[in-house]
């Protein structure tokens, strides 16, 4: 469905996006991951034919995104970071308003409008102005207007940004419904591994405008260590240096970390080591409240690749203001 | 396109009318402009019981005094008018100390040695005292006090060369041989506001659309709506031309306000074809607009787009001759004012409103507003193209 070959994007010499190449089959869910200022929204914009590659090209449904840009807008829908709404307009007036700009039929127009804000349960604040909307309703609204045109391919821009855990879960639980009823191709970009882990069937690890890995969620957690990878979790109360000194002292084990008084976590290999582990404290008296056998986590697989948390963002080379609610308007033009 | 660009304008307009707040300043701002402009300015027929310090320092002709006679005369004319309000001083100096504090904009000084100098046959002086700090009161003043002077100089006359035994009929030739009047190219009055209310409807239309147009697209490009009309399979143009509808509508209406001002509160009467004044409109908005197009595509965000205008907008309000006659520039600002649209919509609508011209007198003003209009959209639309997917 989407073909992206050496896709790059430079900025005053700054380069955004580095030769990305990657393909999006048909009714897949395809994640970016990255940091912020990674290139992520850069490389949606570049796809959604609102900038301009500096090289490089890319293909929707076999049209390219320079040469035949109007036939891709034809096939895509986009929720962008930023509301696309006119606070001034009713609900219905803001779909309506869009929905002229694709030439869909009057009648047609007006029953995909009802069904979409039946859709998200908004029918009936139609006549209200998306102004007066909280954050979540804002945001479903923002991703049925990109449905408008029943697109091939939808683009979401870190859909659940900024809002609170129960609009998340059902932003997340729309994108699947869509992706799932609809066939509807998935693009989206998240700095959230968790959302990223739930979302997508394949997910690409973008780092300084470069996909350094790209995978399914499964596979790319195998990465970290490899089959036989065991990360323990345990609670002892009565813990000791001495209990921490032993279990360091252990083959399988890989490291120890200690979270707080009474909480350690365990990377180890082997079969065998959850086991041998347990035993080595218990031989030293400890009282344990809980063991936890824990999957690698895609926080884990991001630290492996890049070798910093997502947390930390980018780094120095690129400049303060490129993150977070200051970011500067001319990356995201 | 044409459609598209219908859509946008509409939806522009609906957020417009939604905004109770910019509706209201939307039409403050004509009302001001006209009701400032216009009553700011002074004219002769303006001029209302103006503080004049009046000195008679004239010691007389034995017993026979001109003075006390020119003083009556200067009443009886002030009486008619009610022009000036008139305090006695004793001298040049308590005069201007009245000027200082503000008790009087002008004074008047009658010469001590008035009456006997016009006895001996001489001229009898008369000063006037202007106020510097003001200029343009003075230079009224001046020219009021200065034609009270001469009809009574004349009546003066007419007595002298009467005694002189002239026929009383002929008197008046004798003395003003020349009599001068002024006539306009057009019957009726005309004040100050027949000259600026073409200016200022040429430069609200304008303004609305050179700020209004950069202003619209780069907020709604921070805003982020933006996206979704590019998003969408549309000519990239229809964008453009339909923030411009949108603008233009509402410049038109302030335009149409004004013109509603003019007319019902200051007496402006239009001689021209009213459909050829909102013709004028159309052209020159069309002659402004790449410009603004151009400016809207290199400004980053709304704030630098609304700067550019304003810089832009605040020289050409001066220059064209919108407040002050062209002619009264030095030579380097009436160059620069040839070349500045606005100079030749206002200069053109001037000529529809107050001199009732048709098309045929106005092909100077046509040709360069059309050639204007059709550079500037050659330059503005490729780079708006380019602007919109950097």
């Amino acid at each position: 469905m989407i073909e992206v070959r050496d896709l790059t994007k430079k900025f005053n010499g700054f380069t955004a996006v580095d030769h990305v190449t990657f393909d999006v089959k048909n009714s897949e869910v395809f994640g970016l991951l990255g940091p912020n200022g990674a290139g992520k929204t850069t490389i949606i914009r570049m796809l959604s034919t609102l900038t301009r590659p500096t090289e490089g090209t890319a293909a929707i449904g076999g049209y390219d995104i320079v040469k035949q840009d109007n036939k891709v807008r034809q096939l895509i829908g986009l929720v962008s970071e930023k509301m696309i709404m006119y606070d001034r307009l009713t609900a219905e007036e803001n779909l309506r308003f869009f929905g002229k700009l694709y030439n869909i039929q009057k009648n047609l127009l007006n029953q995909r409008i009802d069904e979409l804000l039946e859709l998200v349960q908004l029918s009936k604040w139609k006549d209200s102005k998306v102004g007066t909307f909280s954050t979540g309703m804002r945001q479903r609204m923002n991703v049925i207007r990109a449905l408008l045109n029943m697109p091939k391919v939808l683009f979401l821009d870190e859909p659940t940004l900024g809002l609170d855990p129960q609009s998340t879960v059902e932003v997340r639980e729309f994108i699947k419904k869509i992706n799932r009823e609809n066939k509807t191709t998935i693009i989206l970009t998240t700095h959230m591994m968790n959302e990223a882990d739930r979302l997508c069937d394949r997910i690409g690890i973008i780092d300084h405008g470069k996909i350094s890995t790209l995978d399914t969620s499964t596979n790319l957690k195998k990465l970290v260590s490899g089959n036989d990878a065991t990360v323990l979790k345990l609670e002892i109360p009565n813990l000791t240096t001495k209990m921490v000194t032993a279990i360091q002292a252990l083959d399988c084990v890989k490291s120890v970390s200690q979270e707080n008084a009474s909480h350690i976590k365990i990377h180890a290999t082997g079969d065998e080591a959850f086991n041998t582990i347990i035993d080595a404290v218990r031989a030293e008296k400890a009282k344990i409240n809980s063991a936890e056998n824990l999957q690698p986590t895609l926080e884990d697989v991001f630290l492996h690749i890049t070798g910093r948390e997502v947390r930390d963002k980018a780094d120095n080379k690129i400049p303060m203001r490129e993150h977070g609610p200051f970011r500067s308007k001319r990356r995201v033009r | 396109m044409i459609s598209h660009s219908f859509r946008i304008a509409w939806k522009d307009l609906m957020e417009l009318f939604r905004n109770r707040m910019g509706l209201v300043l939307l039409i403050l701002m004509p009302i001001f402009m006209m009701t400032m402009v216009g009553f700011i300015y002074p004219s002769e027929t303006s001029l209302n019981s103006v503080p004049i310090a009046l000195v008679n320092e004239d010691a007389g002709f034995g017993d026979y005094s001109l003075s006390s006679t020119f003083i009556m005369t200067l009443n009886s004319i002030n009486d008619n008018t009610g022009m000036m309000t008139l305090t006695n001083a004793s001298n040049l100096d308590a005069v201007r100390e009245m000027i200082q504090t503000g008790d009087a904009e002008g004074g008047i000084i009658i010469s001590s040695d008035f009456t006997s100098n016009i006895m001996s046959g001489k001229q009898g002086t008369i000063t006037i005292v202007t106020d510097e700090s003001n200029p343009q009161m003075s230079a009224m003043i001046q020219a009021v006090l200065g034609q009270v002077f001469e009809q009574m100089g004349t009546m003066l006359a007419q007595q002298n060369v009467q005694g002189l035994g002239v026929d009383p009929n002929t008197s008046l030739a004798v003395v003003k041989p020349y009599n001068v009047q002024a006539t306009g190219a057009v019957e009726g009055e005309f004040s100050y506001f027949d000259f600026i209310a073409p200016g200022i409807m040429a430069m609200t239309v304008m303004m609305s659309v050179m700020t209004g147009l950069p202003a619209a697209i780069s907020q709604e490009r921070e805003v982020g709506t933006l996206d979704g009309m590019m998003v969408a399979p549309i000519n990239r143009l229809a964008v453009i031309l339909g923030k411009t509808l949108a603008q233009m509508a509402r410049g038109i209406l302030q335009g149409v306000l004004i013109l509603v001002l003019a007319v019902t509160l200051f007496g402006v009467t239009v001689h021209g074809n009213i459909l050829l004044v909102f013709a004028l409109l159309l052209l020159g908005v069309f002659s402004f607009v790449g410009l603004g197009v151009v400016l809207t595509s290199f400004a980053k965000d709304q704030e630098t787009a609304v700067m550019m205008m304003t810089t832009i907008m605040f020289p050409m309000m001066f220059l064209s001759g919108v407040f002050f006659p062209i002619e009264q520039m030095p030579w380097f600002m009436q160059s620069i004012s040839k070349v500045l649209p606005l100079t030749y919509v206002a200069d053109a609508l001037r000529k529809v409103m107050v001199l009732g011209a048709d098309i045929p007198a106005l092909t100077t003003e046509l040709s360069v507003l059309i050639t204007f209009g059709v550079i500037m959209t050659a330059i503005a639309v490729p780079v708006f193209k380019r602007a919109m997917t950097r």
